[in-house]
């Protein structure tokens, strides 16, 4: 058998182990008396051993069991966290994380010893050791109570066929040991064959499994409860094999005994199975060294692991197929509406209406149920910003919080995987630009302390996640002159910028304020990237800043991608696409009420002044033979700027499937991709952002 | 899994649909033919690539289709009832159409029956042609699907 299908699940696993690790070890700094956090690092760290350990990955095995070691000292009051001592933890799980993403890569955890950060855990211990007596007789009260439990559990002698006697037989003969194991996988367990494989794979190590029950086939297919049991022969003591059994996470219990034969065997045709109790194992076993079990059988005791969702991890590619079928469920839906919106005749129609509406209904709350399914919260994106931060205080010698909210907000999970990159660059733009030094702040009087915030919520049909700070704010003047002095802009230009133009600057391609360049920000690959990340996505961000008083970023965000309720029009004999999202109203406005301002048209609408944009013209569309009376001016806005699409007809509102243009027809920003209509004709959609 | 070598005499010839643009024919290889389909309506992509005629829809897929004829610099299309849209299918950037003028017929072309080096430099359009057939009395011009494919243009 192979460990290699097993590796997605032991990659998610430990990076879920390392988040609660990282998770713990912060609220320690804050709080290191913390019983509660303490056993939660402890068994995480354990956890996570044991799964690396079975896959085989023995450096990654070597440095969480220090790791465990340490956690274990602290668990017995034998030290006490310090600084010192985060800092050491967090360098642990920079270098586990290091293992993951090597493995991640090659299937292979490396060959980096990480002798270093052992070395120094091993100083830890030994300072704790040095003031009490060794551990080892430590955990020695809670054997007794694995004793107890395994004394409740017995091991079911099964019927077996001639041949699996007679390998039973020839292990005995040859001087090995035979156990029956049993094993009980928790209830809440999701994959119990994989779990039943990374046992097997665990015991194998020490011997050979003779028997499966049920059928080494039906346990691949998963066809049992909660218990599977198996006899092996080994040389090794049934302790081992238990404590193997048992390192394996997810696995409620695993008790084991010696496999007798004479009493199984003069009666097979009998149903009734033997029974024994494991309070009298093997000999051997009882000189076997039980104080290292014994941990992980406290552990196990005590985990009651928080109830989790019942949940099945699902392939994104099998949730994008589910996509495409619901869009193309949606296309047909709308090519039905559209046929019976032109059919005259009334006999039928009633009927034929009712029964389209119901479709329609039911395709709607589908793709509602099929987008929440795609929905992952951002927690996963930004629970590991709050390390980056304690980070970045260390090493910009500033103090700083971060204080988030709305961390539950939902957004698509291709969207949430690719935000990332772009909030942590502005949450270290806030760290290393935005805010002051303390004594800065303290002149300033403002709290020592800077605070970093990250809040998130949804509004509407968008997702908005605000980065900001209370520091210095943007120096506009600053900003001004630097743009001067690189050319962006002319000096005459740089007089007449409005305020918020002058920010919009910072996200030009390789416009960094950065002073000196410091390891955290600053080398001109910022902003810019940030913001095209942003609207890659079909996104939007903008910045508010007060000098002296703070910075927010507001970034937008489309709660989907694939699906949009969009404004049909036409210009000519073609139709286009308008995401409703970005639409504020719709106006008939007189030819003669047009202005212009620097020879561009204007309206002037509700005292707002809104640009026109002749569509037509944007899109190489012959021109109209003589200009109407009255224009269709669909106004748009992208933030707090507004803009008049000049169309020529309103079709109506849609739902629409937004399929891309592909690979080869490029240099076109213009058009954010097709959809294909009711009737089958292909309409493109607008892109709003590049036409502002 | 080291026997799947079994070559045999099969592979020495190809097979080519033979299309005809202007008063010319053309050999597409047909491995890389993934359907013909009758003109249909082709949506305007407006500041694309001049010799992109649009995209168009293929039972739910957006294709987009190519003048052959514009990239290669010749005159644009007549459209009649004959042209058809040869749909392409390209490994690493998914399905093209392009516009001829008729197809004709498959032909198999063994290689002793394609000449590489008939093609004059001269003529732009000859970038596009890796070889001429030779079939009966009539001449091919075989298409270099990956210059087709390919960002240059020759008009």
């Amino acid at each position: 058998m192979d460990v290699s299908q097993y590796l997605e699940i032991f990659l998610d696993e430990s990076s879920e182990h390392l988040q609660t690790l990282s998770d713990c070890i912060m609220s320690l700094e804050k709080e290191p008396e913390n019983k509660d956090t303490i056993n939660e690092v402890f068994r995480a760290a354990h956890s996570l051993k044991g799964m690396a350990g079975t896959m085989g990955f023995k450096r990654m095995q070597h440095l969480t069991h220090d790791m465990e070691n340490v956690f274990q000292e602290v668990r017995s009051d034998h030290i006490k966290v310090d600084s010192n001592m985060i800092d050491l933890l967090f360098e642990c799980l920079d270098a586990l994380d290091a293992y993951l993403e090597n493995i991640k890569a090659s299937s292979d955890e490396g060959t980096e010893d990480n002798e270093l950060i052992i070395k120094e855990l091993n100083d830890f211990i030994a300072k704790a050791n040095g003031e009490q007596p060794a551990e080892e007789t430590k955990p020695e009260p809670e054997k007794t109570e694995v004793k107890e439990e395994s004394a409740e559990k017995k091991v079911e002698q099964f019927e077996l066929t001639d041949a699996e006697i007679n390998s039973v037989k020839e292990a005995l003969d040859g001087g090995q040991h035979v156990y029956a194991v049993k094993v009980t996988i928790q209830k809440d367990c999701l994959l119990k064959a994989a779990r039943a494989f990374l046992v097997f794979k665990a015991v194998e190590e020490f011997g050979q499994i003779l028997v499966y029950r049920p059928s080494s086939q039906d346990i691949e297919d998963e066809k049992f409860e909660l218990e599977f049991s198996f006899y092996i022969a080994t040389n090794e003591s049934a302790d081992k094999l238990v404590a193997a059994a048992k390192n394996v996470s997810e696995i409620e219990d695993a008790v084991a005994e010696p496999v007798d034969l004479t009493q199984s065997q003069p009666e097979p045709e009998k149903e009734e199975k033997k029974e024994e109790k494991t309070d009298s194992p093997a000999p051997e076993a009882k000189k076997a060294p039980e104080p290292k079990k014994a941990p992980a059988a406290g552990k196990k005791t005590t985990t009651a692991k928080p109830v989790t969702n019942r949940t099945v991890r699902v392939d994104i590619e099998k949730l994008d197929a589910l996509m495409n079928q619901v869009s193309e469920l949606i296309i047909a839906k709308n090519s039905l509406v559209s046929i019976s919106g032109n059919e005259g005749d009334s006999t039928n129609s009633q009927s034929f209406q009712e029964q389209i509406e119901y479709l329609e209904r039911i395709t709607t709350n589908l793709h509602e149920s099929v987008m929440k399914v795609r929905m992952v919260p951002i927690e996963s994106v930004v629970s590991k910003f709050p390390r980056m931060i304690r980070d970045l205080s260390r090493t910009l010698n500033k103090k700083m919080e971060l204080i988030m909210t709305g961390e539950d907000t939902e957004l698509d999970r291709t969207v949430v995987d690719q935000i990332g990159d772009p909030l942590q660059h502005l949450l270290r733009n806030s760290a290393d630009h935005g805010l002051e030094d303390n004594e800065t702040r303290i002149q300033r009087g403002k709290p020592e302390v800077g605070s970093i915030y990250l809040n998130a919520y949804q509004e509407g049909n968008n997702v908005i996640i605000q980065v900001g700070d209370d520091g210095n704010g943007i120096d506009t003047e600053a900003v001004k002159n630097k743009a001067v002095e690189r050319g962006i802009v002319t000096p005459e230009q740089a007089e007449v910028m409005t305020q918020k133009e002058i920010v919009n600057l910072l996200f030009l391609p390789s416009f960094s304020m950065a002073k000196k360049i410091t390891d955290i920000s600053g080398r001109g690959v910022g902003l810019d990237v940030v913001k095209s990340n942003i609207e890659a996505l079909g996104g939007d961000v903008e910045v508010a800043t007060k000098l002296g008083e703070g910075t927010t970023f507001t970034v937008r965000l489309p709660l989907t991608l694939a699906i949009i309720q969009a404004l049909m029009v036409e210009i000519r004999d073609e139709k286009y696409a308008i995401a409703l999202g970005s639409i504020s109203n719709i106006e008939d406005i007189p030819v003669a009420d047009i202005k212009y301002i620097q020879a561009e048209e204007v309206i002037h609408l509700r005292g707002n002044v809104i640009p026109l944009i002749r569509l037509d013209k944007v899109l190489d569309i012959e021109p109209r033979e003589e200009e109407p009376e009255s224009l269709t001016v669909v106004i748009v806005k992208r933030g707090d700027s507004q803009a008049g699409l000049v169309v020529d007809n309103l079709i109506g509102q849609q739902e629409i499937v937004i399929k891309s243009l592909g690979k080869y027809i490029n240099g076109n920003k213009l058009i954010s991709g097709a959809t294909i209509l009711g009737d089958g004709e292909v309409a493109l959609i607008l892109d709003v952002n590049t036409l502002m | 899994m080291a026997e799947k070598k079994v070559e045999n005499a099969e592979l020495e010839t190809k097979q080519y649909i033979v299309v005809s643009i202007g008063n010319e024919q053309y050999g597409i290889d047909i491995g890389y033919v993934d359907n013909i389909v009758r003109m249909q309506k082709i949506t305007r992509v407006p500041k694309a690539q001049p010799y992109f005629k649009g995209i168009i829809n293929l039972r739910g897929e957006i294709v987009p289709v190519m003048s052959i004829r514009r990239k290669m610099g010749l005159e644009d299309d007549v459209i009649t009832n004959a042209s058809r849209i040869i749909i392409l299918k390209i490994e690493e950037k998914g399905s093209l159409g392009i516009i001829v003028d008729e197809v004709k017929e498959v032909v198999t072309l063994a290689t002793d029956e394609i000449d590489k080096s008939a093609t004059s430099s001269k003529n732009v359009k000859d970038n596009f042609i890796n070889g001429i057939g030779k079939t009966g009395d009539s001449l091919v011009s075989l298409f270099e699907i990956s210059a087709i494919v390919d960002e240059k243009e020759n008009a």
